[in-house]
C-alpha cells in the first residue's frame, strides 16, 4: 500500500494528487493566496497556536473524553467500541475546533465581519459563537429546507447574535448555502473573512480546516494508547465534506495498520437524487472551488442529494478523501437514513447518548466494523456531535409506549 | 488570425469600442435563443457571448441565476448549445465566446468539447471558475483547435496576474469592473477607468468591461476608455420580461441597437 507523505501538505497550487486545486472566480484569486500566507503564518506562530490551545482546553473542554461503548459493542457482537467524544464540546460538535482556529485567523488578518455557510446548523452554530467570543459580525446562509429541519440550531445562531440568511435558490440545502455565501465572499471582499466549515471548497480551506480538527486525532491517537495499550485495528467516522473524518484520520494516516473507514450518507438507497454518497454514485467533477468526486449529472448539472442527516446532505466530498481512497489509505461506505435512524435509537437507549444523526451513520456503520475485525479488535468511532437538533427530525420515528 | 482578433483590429480602424452582448443560451429556449442571436448581430452587437447554464453558478447574480434555472429547465445542455451555435453560426457576422464554468466542460472531456465547439464554429470559451493558474491544460487543448481562450481580470487581481492574462489570453481581456457578481446598476463602477488604465500598463490586448452596465449612457461612458463594453444581466432581464410576448425579438433588438449606438467613433486615435 502506498503511504502518504509525511509532511501531508498539498502541493504548491492545493493538489492532494489530482484532486484540490483552486477553482474559483478571478475576484477571489488574489483573496485565497492572502489566505495561504496568513494562514502559512499563524501555522509556525507559537502566539497564535498557544491562544487556540487556550481556547481548546478552558473554552471547548479539550481534550474530549474517549469512551469505551461495552454496552453497545455487546449488541453489534464484536469488536471493543470507543467512542471520541467531539458530541461534549462546547456547542456539540466537532465544527467548533475549526470556527475558533478560522475566526483567531480572521481577527489575525484585520476581517471584522466573516460569513458562514451551515447545513446542519452547527457549523453556523460554531461561527455565530466563535464571532460572538471575538466580537465580529456574523452572517450564517443555510439553505431553507435545512432552517426548517434544524430550527432549533437556527434560534440558537440568531440568540448568539448571528443574523441567518435563509437560501431559497437550487436545492435549498448546503451547496445552495455554500453559493450565496460565496457571492456575499467575492461582493465584500474587503473586509470578510469567508469561515468554510468543512476540508471543501479552494486551497488552502481543505488543508487549513483539516489541522484545525486534526486536535481530535491527536487526542484519540494517545487516549487510544492510554486506554488500551494499542492501536485501534479500525477508525469509522462520517464524511459530508469530511473535516469530522479528516481530523480523526490525521491522528492514524501514519499507523498502516489502522484501517480508515469513511462512512457517506445513503439516504433512501444508491438512487440518482436520493442519497449523497459520491464514492457510490459519483464523478469526478469540479464544484465550489475545488476538483473532486461530486454527484452530477451526464452534462455536468450537479445532482440532488437527499439524507436524512443535513450535514451530509452535499453532492461534494472533500478533495484529500478522494486522495486517501486513490492512494488506498481509507476506504469509504455509505449508511441509508434507515440505518442511520438504527443507529441513532440503539446508542441513545444502550449507552445514554443521543447522537447527531450525521455521527448516527458511522455508529451505524461500525456494527459491521466490529464484526469483521472480531471480539479481540478495537474500533474507534468519531461520535462528532450531540443530537439535540435531530430530536424534531426522530420524533415520528420514536415508537409509542 | 482569429475571428476575434479580426474584430477588435476592425473596432481599432473604426475607432469605437464594440458592443458584447451576454444572453443565456436556452433561455426562455432553445429556438428562440437562435432568434435572439441572430437579433444581436442585426442590432450590431460586435461579439455575441453565449451562456452555458449550469445548476450553480456562484459567479452570477439573481437575474443570471434565474435564466440559468429556466435554460435547464427547457432541456438546454452543453451538447444542445453547441447545436445552437452550429446552426446560427453561418448567418451571424460576430464572433461567437462561450461563457461557461467549468463543470460542464469537464464532465464533457476538454478534447471532446474542443473538438465539438470548433466543429461548431465556437470563436472563443470564457471560463468563470478557471483562472490562469488552473487553465494550461484547457488552453493549450483550445489553441489547438484554433480557439481563443479569454481570461477575466478583476479589481483584485494583481499586475503580476495580468501580465500573466496578457500573455496567456487570446482575443481580448474581460475586466470584472466591480467586486461581486454579475448584475445590472445605475452606474458604472467609480474605479473602472482607472482599472483599465492599470491593464493598459501591462499588456496590449484589448479590454472589454463587464459587470453592472445596463444602459446606452453606461455603455457611452466605458466607451471612452475601454475596447468593448459587455451587456449581460440588463439584456437577459429585458428577454425575462417579455418572453411571453409576440414583440421579444423586436424589443431586443432596439434594445441592443440603443446600445450600439452608443459605441459612436472616437475623436482620438486607440492607443
Amino acid at each position: 500500500m502506498a503511504q502518504p507523505p509525511l509532511h501531508r501538505d498539498p502541493d504548491a497550487r492545493g493538489y492532494f494528487g489530482s484532486y484540490g486545486g483552486r477553482y474559483v472566480p478571478e475576484t477571489l484569486v488574489e483573496p485565497v493566496e492572502e489566505l495561504e500566507r496568513a494562514y502559512f503564518a499563524a501555522r509556525d506562530d507559537a502566539a497564535f497556536q498557544a491562544e487556540l490551545q487556550r481556547l481548546f482546553v478552558h473554552y471547548v473542554g479539550r481534550p474530549t473524553p474517549l469512551y469505551e461503548a461495552r454496552r453497545l459493542a455487546a449488541a453489534y457482537g464484536g469488536a471493543r467500541i470507543f467512542l471520541k467524544r467531539e458530541d461534549l464540546t462546547h456547542t456539540g460538535a466537532h465544527k467548533i475546533n475549526n470556527a475558533l482556529g478560522q475566526a483567531l485567523l480572521a481577527v489575525r488578518m484585520g476581517k471584522r465581519r466573516i460569513v458562514a455557510e451551515t447545513g446542519a446548523g452547527q457549523h453556523g452554530v460554531a461561527s455565530a459563537t466563535a464571532a460572538a467570543l471575538l466580537g465580529l459580525d456574523c452572517h450564517v446562509y443555510m439553505g431553507a429546507d435545512d432552517m426548517e429541519r434544524q430550527a432549533l440550531n437556527v434560534i440558537r445562531m440568531r440568540l448568539l447574535g448571528a443574523e441567518v440568511i435563509r437560501v431559497e435558490g437550487g436545492s435549498r440545502t448546503l451547496k445552495d448555502a455554500i453559493n450565496e455565501a460565496m457571492r456575499d465572499w467575492v461582493t465584500n471582499v474587503s473586509d470578510t473573512y469567508y469561515l468554510l466549515g468543512s476540508a471543501l471548497g479552494p486551497h488552502p480551506y481543505p488543508l487549513m480546516v483539516r489541522e484545525f480538527q486534526s486536535v481530535i486525532g491527536r487526542e484519540a491517537r494517545a487516549q487510544m494508547l492510554d486506554q488500551t495499550g494499542r492501536l485501534p485495528d479500525a477508525v469509522v467516522a462520517c464524511v459530508g465534506g469530511g473535516s469530522n473524518a479528516m481530523g480523526i484520520f490525521d491522528g492514524f494516516v501514519g499507523d498502516g495498520s489502522v484501517r480508515l473507514v469513511g462512512v457517506e450518507a445513503g439516504g433512501d438507497g444508491i438512487v440518482r437524487g436520493r442519497h449523497a454518497a459520491r464514492f457510490a454514485g459519483g464523478s469526478m467533477g469540479v464544484l465550489q472551488g475545488t476538483r473532486t468526486y461530486i454527484l452530477q449529472d451526464e452534462d455536468g448539472n450537479i445532482e440532488l442529494t437527499h439524507s436524512v442527516s443535513a450535514g451530509l446532505d452535499y453532492a461534494a466530498v472533500g478533495p484529500e478523501h478522494a486522495w486517501l481512497r486513490d492512494l488506498g489509505r481509507a476506504e469509504y461506505g455509505y449508511i441509508t437514513d434507515e440505518d442511520a435512524i438504527d443507529g441513532f435509537k440503539t446508542l441513545a437507549r444502550l449507552e445514554g447518548i443521543l447522537p447527531a444523526l450525521e455521527s448516527a451513520h458511522a455508529v451505524a456503520y461500525a456494527k459491521r466494523v466490529a464484526q469483521q475485525v472480531g471480539p479481540d479488535g478495537l474500533v474507534l468511532v468519531n461520535l462528532s456531535g450531540r443530537g439535540d437538533k435531530d430530536v424534531h427530525t426522530m420524533e415520528k420515528y420514536v415508537s409509542a409506549r | 488570425m482569429s475571428r476575434l482578433a479580426d474584430t477588435f483590429a476592425r473596432l481599432a480602424r473604426e475607432r469605437r469600442a464594440g458592443l458584447i452582448t451576454y444572453t443565456t443560451a436556452g433561455d426562455p429556449d432553445l429556438p428562440r435563443s437562435a432568434d435572439i442571436l441572430r437579433a444581436l448581430d442585426r442590432a450590431g452587437a460586435d461579439v455575441l457571448e453565449v451562456g452555458v447554464p449550469f445548476s450553480d453558478p456562484l459567479a452570477d447574480g439573481a437575474v443570471i441565476q434565474r435564466a440559468t434555472e429556466r435554460a435547464i429547465a427547457s432541456g438546454t445542455t452543453l451538447r444542445k448549445v453547441l447545436t445552437l451555435v452550429e446552426e446560427v453560426r453561418a448567418e451571424v457576422k460576430a464572433p461567437i465566446v462561450l461563457f461557461s464554468y467549468a463543470n460542464p466542460l469537464v464532465r464533457m472531456g476538454l478534447e471532446t468539447f474542443a473538438a465539438k465547439a470548433a466543429k461548431a464554429g465556437v470563436d472563443g470559451v470564457l471560463v468563470l471558475d478557471l483562472p490562469i493558474e488552473e487553465a494550461s491544460e484547457f488552453r493549450a487543448v483550445l489553441a489547438d483547435a484554433g480557439i481563443d481562450t479569454i481570461f477575466l481580470l478583476s479589481p483584485t487581481t494583481t499586475d503580476e496576474r495580468i501580465k500573466k492574462a496578457g500573455e496567456l489570453g487570446r482575443g481580448f481581456l474581460y475586466g470584472i469592473s466591480r467586486l461581486g457578481v454579475t448584475g445590472a446598476r445605475d452606474q458604472v463602477a467609480t474605479g473602472a477607468e482607472a482599472m483599465v488604465k492599470r491593464i493598459r500598463q501591462h499588456t496590449s490586448m484589448p479590454i472589454a468591461l463587464g459587470f453592472g452596465i445596463a444602459r446606452p449612457e453606461h455603455v457611452a461612458e466605458v466607451a471612452a476608455y475601454a475596447d468593448a463594453a459587455v451587456v449581460g444581466s440588463a439584456l437577459v432581464a429585458l428577454i425575462a420580461e417579455h418572453s411571453a410576448s409576440p414583440d421579444l425579438i423586436a424589443r431586443v433588438e432596439a434594445y441592443v441597437s440603443s446600445l450600439r449606438a452608443a459605441c459612436a467613433p472616437r475623436r482620438e486615435a486607440l492607443s
